[in-house]
């Protein structure tokens, strides 16, 4: 009928590049990681932050908090949260310590033993959620106490202390506690010492080698996990899934979706990495103690909505929430280096989540046209 | 999104301002605390101000780092970051020898010079190549104060441990329980550091076990609300009670015979004499050639006025 023959769809409606650029849910990340760095580079340039050594500390930081962010983002996109990732973290760590350490038994059955207890923790948690109908908050929160309750009573009842030592020398020669506790690219960091491009130790028994000897399996960890996330949840069926459990349940139920299983799922993927997190910790340190990962469900939740994620599901990225945990660690360890006062460092923080908060809510209101 | 922009222009300006104002610059060495401590933890603040007084004398940077909710593996973070920023000195407790020492010596070898305190051994701070330690050896001061209470005819007793993740606080009590020569048993509770709750934990150990001889508490956090809960159920100035450290309030029990004496590691030298000993090991060569013992003192009501004029200020 038309003579101007096959145009567009009437019914598709044009967006800019422009505008698709802005809805991004990383938009907000990219350009706080951007400003973040600016500000540093400016005022903490030649402090040491940006040498090899600062480098290492930041982004090992920054890594701790990414392997809890992403298991946060995913669950959050699914529509859930889990307030007891800080607790699973004390408890695994405590986990590894009584099984390697006061039962004898080897490391790397400690190791799978106790990611088998944490991910059955984890589908418990989200059990309980989908077969109760309760929020996610509540359920969570009594786990946050549950898990710091017994990661305090069961060493004291055993070993009459809080913090088990030991687990380096249990770990020496295993052939699983290195994939949690080792270092990469060793050869690499000789050669740039070689080269004079890092500092080396000046004495000691390590005179000559370079400060920075490679870099810790818990940065690999934490790139590994951001990469598989992000593919299962752009690429694949599961991931739509994902967003289709958090955005609305109901539809998504109608549409076939098996919305109970993709919760209990989240969750098990966010104690998960709780225990990625609690076992590099444990065997880098050798030790474990009933007070780590205090706050930090909190810390990997901030991760998350810095980087675009939207608290009632349905909406996110994880890349978004790898930036945010970068952003969140260079800030942390960035203002040392800048000389602020380290009280100061929750005002910043704060500032840097509320800017996070009302950017997202503007993106939002792009998308959903809502005024 | 002009204003969001502009809103973080005029945040970064003001950052800025706090930045200029917070890092006063002194001439030359620069020296930074790495303390185990949590934010809640208000015995610190003598550390702090010990801290402040020697780098004002000295005329060097010091600075005070922590971390904020006392995770000890936090903390190893930030004393390798203190290493990154390449400072004349590091000063910093050894609450958990596995997971500090691993920094600790790294900073050691790159030519940082460390120095351990409160928290630790002078056996532990010689492994990991310190200059020396600081403090107050715990079981050894726990003991005292055990031997103490058992010639006062004491036999049982409650610690209240409101910081039971850190080993150096069950030692204490462990040293006390062997001073007294008992078996320390159930006779220490995690109290948490929440007043009130302390309150009526200790209240509640006190009603059920009411052959209680003496109470020992392990700090002002603790402490404050013991004497609370002493109060209540009237059994202040009945029961035999001791402490470790200072503060306001506990200055003031031990005046009204509350508490028969508490233990003073003297947390102000524990913070200023490292960079006293530092700075001058720096500038001029000087080392003293022992550890310094900065405790125990046993404080008692007899000459109680200065301590009380300084209580969690300087003492």
């Amino acid at each position: 009928m038309s003579s101007m023959g096959v145009a567009v769809d009437e019914r598709i409606k044009e967006t800019s590049k422009l505008r698709k650029a802005l809805i991004r849910p990383e938009l907000g990340a990219i350009v706080g990681t951007i400003a973040v760095f600016s500000f540093f580079i400016i005022f903490a340039g030649d402090s040491g932050m940006f040498n090899a050594q600062g480098v290492l500390n930041w982004s090992t930081v920054s890594a701790q908090f990414m392997i809890i962010a992403v298991g946060a983002c995913m669950l959050m996109i699914a529509g859930e949260f889990d307030l007891s990732v800080g607790s699973m973290i004390g408890f695994a760590g405590m986990s590894i310590a009584l099984i390697s350490v006061t039962l004898q038994w080897p490391v790397w059955i400690a190791i799978l033993l106790t990611f088998v207890l944490c991910t059955a923790v984890g589908a418990l948690n989200g059990i309980i959620v989908v077969r109760t109908g309760l929020p996610s908050f509540i359920v969570t929160l009594a786990f946050l106490f549950i898990l710091r309750g017994f990661t305090i009573f069961f060493p004291q009842l055993i070993e009459r202390r809080t913090i088990i030592g030991g687990i380096s020398e249990r770990a020496e020669g295993d052939w699983l506690a290195p994939l949690f506790g080792g270092k990469i690219g060793g050869g690499f960091f000789n050669w740039l010492a070689d080269m004079e491009l890092i500092g080396v130790f000046t004495r000691g028994t390590r005179m000559g080698e370079p400060i920075v000897n490679g870099i810790p399996m818990l940065i690999v960890w934490a790139l590994g996990l951001m990469v598989v996330a992000h593919i299962v949840l752009t690429r694949t069926q599961f991931g739509n899934w994902i967003f289709a459990a958090g955005g609305d349940a109901q539809a998504a139920r109608y549409v076939g979706v098996p919305v109970n299983r993709v919760k209990i799922q989240m969750f098990m993927f966010t104690a998960f990495c709780a225990c990625v997190f609690a076992t590099c910790q444990v065997m880098e340190f050798g030790s474990a103690g009933a007070d780590r990962g205090l706050l930090k469900e909190f810390e990997a939740i901030i991760a998350v909505v810095i980087g675009g994620a939207l608290l009632t599901g349905g909406y996110g990225s994880v890349i978004g929430a790898a930036l945010g945990a970068l952003i969140f660690g260079v800030v942390q360890q960035g203002l040392f280096f800048a000389g602020v006062e380290s009280s100061l460092f929750r005002v910043f923080l704060g500032v840097i989540l509320l800017f996070a908060v009302i950017l997202n809510t503007y993106i939002r209101r792009i998308i959903t046209g809502e005024r | 999104m002009k204003t969001t922009i502009k809103t973080i222009a005029v945040s970064a300006v003001a950052a800025t301002a706090l930045m200029g104002a917070s890092s006063a610059m002194a001439e030359g060495e620069r020296y930074v605390l790495v303390s185990h401590a949590p934010d809640s933890d208000s015995w610190w603040n003598t550390i702090k101000n010990g801290l402040a007084l020697a780098g004002e004398q000295m005329d060097v940077t010091v600075e005070y780092r922590n971390p904020p909710t006392g995770d000890l593996a936090d903390m190893a973070r930030i004393i390798e970051q203190a290493a990154a920023s390449a400072p004349n000195g590091i000063i910093t407790t050894l609450a958990d020898p596995d997971v500090l020492s691993g920094p600790i010596r790294a900073a050691v070898e790159s030519g940082i010079d460390v120095i351990i305190i409160n928290s630790g051994t002078p056996d532990a701070a010689r492994e990991l190549g310190a200059l020396m330690y600081v403090g107050q050896p715990e079981y050894d001061a726990g003991f005292a104060a055990g031997q103490r209470a058992a010639g006062d005819g004491i036999s049982s007793f409650l610690c209240v441990n409101h910081y039971i993740s850190s080993p150096s606080s069950t030692e204490r009590c462990q040293g006390f329980a062997d001073g007294l020569g008992v078996d320390l048993g159930n006779q220490m509770i995690d109290s948490g550091q929440d007043p009130s709750e302390i309150q009526n934990r200790v209240t509640a150990y006190l009603n059920s076990n009411p052959d209680t001889d003496a109470v020992l508490t392990l700090g002002p956090t603790s402490a404050d609300p013991t004497i609370l809960a002493l109060e209540q159920i009237g059994l202040a100035g009945d029961i035999y009670f001791g402490t470790f450290d200072l503060g306001g309030d506990i200055v003031n029990a031990i005046r009204d015979g509350v508490i028969q004496w508490g233990i003073d590691q003297q947390p102000f030298l524990q913070a200023y004499l490292p960079v006293i000993v530092m700075t001058n090991y720096h500038r001029y060569g000087v080392l003293p050639g022992n550890n310094i013992n900065s405790g125990p003192g046993f404080v008692t009501a007899d000459a109680l006025d200065l301590v009380a004029e300084l209580a969690g200020e300087y003492r």
